[in-house]
């Protein structure tokens, strides 16, 4: 059962991808979609199994790598935190898989789709299900490669192949430094299995050792950074975080299901997985915990001014993963889990409602040109309402349980790096709270600013788009009350078992517990309430005001709305600096120096000394003759002078 | 007896199909079609007999196997020695599957003189496998240079517009390193008093002539590999080859090169390749970064993959020199990943070359509209380039890389920005040919991949997917002969450091 969780989205996608027209399109969506159910319907059983039964086991299946001491095998190691990743993963994908029968019914390669679907589930799951760090790095890759071909799916439009291309690439550079995360790991224990490691941790710590520029350095903060900075580039975090907005080319559910709610959270679930490590180095959680919390303020500041529906969600997702990350910082890495599984709920949501939006109102996404149609499209207005709550973390929504507990423990962490991220959190929930609604009201209150002819064919979606938000829906209300005293409260030790690893002085969950202020407990909500307040006076009572605001403080809003200029400044200084240097190696390298002192250069030498000799033979007797005596005098004083 | 007899049938027995495509007589369309027919039966069944040698190679012991020795120079210690360990083995398996492939590859492209085609193919099969099997180091060294002579002409004769410059640049690359590694093979004989390999290898040189064989050697496997700054032969000549022979000579020359070091380089002269080490590393880091960006702003096709190939080699050598299992293992198992991964490349250069006869990457886009299968395969390979897990490049790249970080923080770290820089023009290359609107005219009427040409590529991918996924079949064949000559390596460095210290 196990395995069959696993592989079954990989022989779907298989059948999909290589069914030819003989399956049809139909064919292609039953099988992938009836795959997945079944996948996400053992994966509830497997749930209860692992994490409630508390039966966590690992199933080897084969040897991978094999190479003196570097050992690594494909296996699916099964406690609580992979079931819950697990449950995740099959329960958003499986909704999403049904979702896009309704909302890619038009698209003429639908097979294609479904099978990338299924090929990035079964990526996904392999990934959470690693008990080493390279199949951990197989399923990381394949995800990439899953999202970099569903980002591209429209492969005729320029600007998918590009973001596509930006977004493996950014990756990538994350990947760099997960990969001599790797190495550092290997050198460190000699083994790259989760179990060898975590065992060994804690006698290495304090370790040093010579990396870069550094003689004596800790082994385990250096690793434990480097493995982190492949985490920012999977998870958009600050610095490698442009790729993800632009990622909003691929179709809506992919959006939904990688960009959203599986793939980018793969950076909060390695760390959580490599708790074990992280605990013993101090720095490399304070790094995390900035950087975490600058990514949430950051790009909660940025979707305050967005325009297009996705691109406001996309930065709320990159904001919302900064949270989990300042919360595994401060050791919270329970509380980190928690949020993405009900971010994964509420965020997904979200996502497919704007789809059920955009499907509305025919391929429309800028909120500019929408506008007054709560009506036409009721259930979407009513689970965009509830995605909204969640994530506002208004009281008894899933988002409230999660996000509280993760400001609590910041602050309750009592460290310089956990305050600031007490604060930067509230201010990004205040933000969150004000962009949420000022997409809801722009979208769907207000003069509706479409043409007739749009608005007029407005409609809302299917029940097969219906039914997959009602469900998510469903989570995005319960998930927090129910799984709270697990994840996070009264159970949370038996549940997480020996799945992750917090030391005691560090146990940030605990201390909110019991020394929380009352202030404390009650900021979010009270941020949360003015933001949607000063959202309903700025876009329904007072419209006026945005455009007065942002002429008041044009230079602050440009800023803003140009994204911090990341973008521009990646380009000139990565980009093109990459290109003047290839084309300077290119043609100076290898052409004026290499060739020209290299082969041409030879050749040109050899044809000019045979030039010179030729003018030799001047076919004069004499000058023979002469050349010959010369040569007759030359060697007969050689051999008087040194023969003798 | 068969076991004795079998490396040298294997060698050989292209040169039987050489004999009976002489023998074929009829109009010039009936000598063509048998000589294609007969150069694919001899090619392909040499395959299914080197596939034997699996069967009776010993993957627990390091020593030479199927080793078969006969006195040949009388006088001299030269004598006609075979054999193969596992550093070798999987090399003759690569050359023995490339060449039918290959031969499967021209069977359309080539038009004009066919005979002579497949002669050259058969002939260069016989020299590629026959170097990879030498155990003496004259016969190695017959081998290791004639191999060019087929080389050349199939550049020189069924190459493109400039073939003449690109077969004349080849040549002066490679004539310098021959000359001086004749020389240092003349000056090894007079000291060892023998051209054996097995005995050259415990002989122990004297730590200043290490230093001059090594470079003698250096200069001619260098080239080959080929390392920065001699590596501009390679995108010309790719660029000229006919598209079989960019597949021969990226697959399996390439690979000469290598071979070379882990043979004699290494195992010979310890001294010197620990010495010289940091040379390699720093050459071959270039190689990586400088290359890459160069593959970045190509506008050919095939000289965007030549120079993908020559960052792709420098990994390679980075693995080999770092001396760790991991780093030795991963470059042999690297060698033969760029092997497959490359020439399948080629042949996917050549897919579309046949269609369209060009080489530009702007004159495409939009395959993916009409030539899906064709896509596909595409993509598969271009993902193994970029180093995919689950591919065969992942594999080799990451025990090089493993290696390189027990070696030094700062290799492995420059070595790695070749994950990033391999993405970026791979994928590059990816959207302009295949993404995009199907919007010039010519490439509208395209077909997708016929069965022959299915036919060619699905080995290859079935090869890339289980080096991908199930590689300990080939590492355990090369184990004990990497670690045997890590521990002699590392023995003649123990040796020569107390050798020092008792100075």
């Amino acid at each position: 059962m196990y395995a069959a969780i696993v592989f079954l989205p990989l022989i779907a996608a298989l059948i999909a991808g290589f069914g030819n027209k003989k399956l049809t399109d139909r064919g292609a969506q039953i099988v992938t979609c009836g795959a997945m159910l079944t996948s996400a319907a053992l994966g509830i059983v497997a749930f209860w199994e692992v994490a409630i039964q508390g039966n966590a086991q690992t199933i080897e299946l084969f040897t991978w790598i094999d190479s003196g001491s570097f050992e690594a095998s494909w296996a699916l190691r099964w406690d609580t935190l992979t079931a819950v990743m697990v449950i995740v993963v099959t329960v958003v994908s499986s909704m999403v898989h049904v979702y896009s029968v309704g909302y890619m019914s038009h698209d003429p390669s639908i097979p294609r789709f479904m099978a990338y679907l299924s090929f990035f589930t079964f990526a996904m799951l392999m990934l959470v299900t690693s008990d080493n760090l390279i199949q951990l790095f197989f399923g990381w890759e394949g995800v990439g490669v899953a999202s970099y071909l569903l980002i591209g799916f429209w492969y005729d439009r320029p600007s998918a192949n590009a973001a596509a291309i930006k977004a493996f690439v950014v990756n990538r550079v994350g990947d760099f430094g997960f990969a001599l995360g790797i190495f550092g790991c290997f050198l460190l224990f000699d083994a790259v299995n989760f179990d060898a490691i975590f065992t060994a941790a804690p006698e290495m710590a304090g370790t040093t050792f010579g990396f870069l520029w550094w003689d004596q350095v800790d082994a385990l903060t250096v690793i434990a950074i480097l493995l982190f900075i492949g985490a920012m580039g999977k998870s958009a975090q600050l610095g490698l975080h442009t790729w993800l907005p632009d990622a909003m080319e691929g179709p809506t559910p992919v959006s939904a299901l990688i960009h959203a709610a599986t793939m980018v959270t793969a950076g909060v679930f390695l760390v959580a997985r490599m708790s074990p490590l992280f605990e013993y180095a101090p720095t490399a959680l304070v790094v995390v915990t900035v950087v975490g919390a600058a990514t949430a303020f950051f790009a909660a500041t940025v979707g305050t001014t967005q325009n297009d529906i996705k691109r406001v969600i996309a930065y709320s997702t990159c904001s919302q993963l900064g949270y989990m990350f300042f919360a595994l910082g401060v050791s919270a890495y329970p509380a980190a889990i928690f949020h993405l599984m009900t971010h994964a709920f509420f965020k997904a949501l979200l996502f497919l409602s704007a789809g059920s939006v955009i499907h509305a109102l025919h391929d429309e996404q800028d909120m500019r040109n929408m506008g007054g149609i709560w009506r036409k499209i009721p259930w979407t207005y009513a689970m965009f309402w509830i995605g909204s709550l969640a994530l506002a973390g208004i009281p008894f929504f899933a988002g409230y349980y999660s996000k509280d507990m993760i400001l609590e423990s910041a602050f309750a962490a009592h460290t310089g790096a956990g305050e600031f991220a007490f604060w930067a959190g509230i201010i990004a929930a205040l933000l969150t709270a004000f962009y949420s609604w000022r997409l809801l009201f722009m979208t769907f209150h207000g003069t509706p600013r479409m043409d007739k002819h749009t608005f007029d064919h407005a409609h809302e979606s299917p029940p097969v788009m219906l039914i997959p938000l009602i469900v998510l829906a469903i989570g995005a209300v319960i998930s927090g009350y129910v799984g709270f005293e697990y994840f996070v409260g009264h159970e949370m030790d038996a549940f997480w078992g020996s799945a992750i690893k917090v030391l005691e002085e560090n146990n940030s969950i605990e201390a909110a517990h019991h020394h929380t202020p009352g202030w404390v407990k009650l900021l979010p909500l009270v941020v949360g309430i003015i933001g949607i307040g000063s959202a309903y006076v700025a876009y329904i009572l007072r419209p006026e005001i945005p455009a007065k605001v942002a002429s008041a403080i044009r230079p602050v809003y440009l800023f803003l709305l140009n994204k911090w200029y990341f973008d521009e400044l990646y380009d000139w200084l990565f980009v093109k600096r990459s290109w003047q240097a290839g084309l300077a190696f290119w043609r100076t390298g290898d052409g004026t120096i290499i060739n020209g002192f290299g082969p041409d250069g030879v050749s040109a030498m050899t044809r000019w000394c045979a030039g010179q000799v030729a003018r030799l033979q001047t076919g004069y007797l004499y000058h023979y003759a002469f050349a010959m005596l010369i040569g007759v005098v030359a060697l007969l004083s050689w051999y008087l002078a040194f023969g003798g | 007896m068969l076991e004795q007899w079998l490396l040298t049938i294997v060698t050989f027995g292209p040169l039987l199909g050489v004999a009976f495509i002489l023998t074929v007589r009829g109009t010039p369309e009936q000598i063509a079609s048998s000589s294609r027919w007969l150069a694919l039966v001899a090619s392909g069944s040499v395959f299914l007999i080197s596939l034997l040698i699996l069967t009776y190679f010993d993957p627990t012991s390091a020593e030479f196997q199927l080793v078969q020795q006969v006195e040949w120079i009388p006088g001299s210690s030269i004598a006609y020695h075979m054999g193969v360990d596992g550093i070798s083995v999987w090399f003759v398996l690569l050359s023995t599957l490339l060449t039918p492939i290959c031969i499967l590859a021209s069977w359309e492209a080539v038009q004009k003189r066919v005979r002579e085609y497949m002669i050259a193919f058969l002939v260069l099969e016989t020299m590629m496998i026959g170097m990879f099997c030498a155990l003496d180091i004259f016969l190695f060294y017959i081998f290791f240079e004639a191999v060019l002579i087929p080389m050349f002409l199939i550049i020189g004769v069924w190459g493109g517009a400039r073939r003449v410059y690109a077969a004349f640049k080849f040549f002066l690359y490679t004539l310098a390193g021959s000359v001086l590694m004749l020389l240092a093979i003349l000056a090894m004989y007079w000291q060892a008093g023998s051209t054996d390999i097995p005995t050259l290898m415990e002989t122990r040189f004297l730590p200043g002539l290490q230093t001059w064989l090594w470079l003698a050697f250096f200069a001619s496997f260098a080239v080959k590999v080929p390392m920065w700054p001699v590596h501009t032969w390679l995108p010309d000549a790719h660029v000229e080859a006919p598209t079989a022979g960019s597949v021969i000579l990226a697959g399996v020359l390439l690979k000469m090169g290598g071979y070379g070091f882990l043979r004699f380089s290494i195992p010979m002269f310890p001294e010197a390749s620990a010495d010289f080490a940091p040379l390699v590393y720093t050459l071959s880091v270039v190689a990586v970064i400088y290359t890459s960006l160069v593959a970045l702003v190509q506008q050919d096709m095939k000289k965007l993959i030549a120079y993908s190939s020559v960052a792709h080699m420098g990994f390679v050598t980075i693995g080999m020199f770092t001396m760790t299992t991991q780093g030795v293992e991963g470059s042999i198992f690297q060698m033969l990943s760029h092997g497959i991964v490359s020439g399948a490349l080629f042949l996917c250069v050549g897919v579309v070359y046949d269609r369209m006869h060009t080489r530009e990457i702007d004159a495409y886009g939009g395959l993916a509209e009409n030539m899906p299968r064709y896509a596909l395969v595409f993509m598969l390979f271009m993902m193994a380039s970029v180093g995919l897990p689950g591919t065969s490049g992942f594999v080799g790249e990451l025990l090089i890389l493993a290696g390189a970080f027990q070696a030094n923080t700062w290799l492995a770290a420059f070595t790695a920005t070749g994950l990033i820089l391999g993405a970026a023009y791979m994928l590059y290359l990816y959207r302009r040919v295949i993404f995009g609107k199907l919007e010039k005219e010519q490439l509208k009427a395209l077909l997708d991949l016929s069965p022959r040409e299915i036919a060619v590529f699905a080995p290859l991918v079935i090869l890339v997917l289980w080096m991908g996924i199930y590689p300990s079949t080939f590492t355990d064949l090369m184990s004990a002969s990497v670690e045997n000559l890590i521990t002699n390596y590392k023995v003649a460095l123990g040796e020569a450091g107390t050798a020092m210290a008792a100075r």
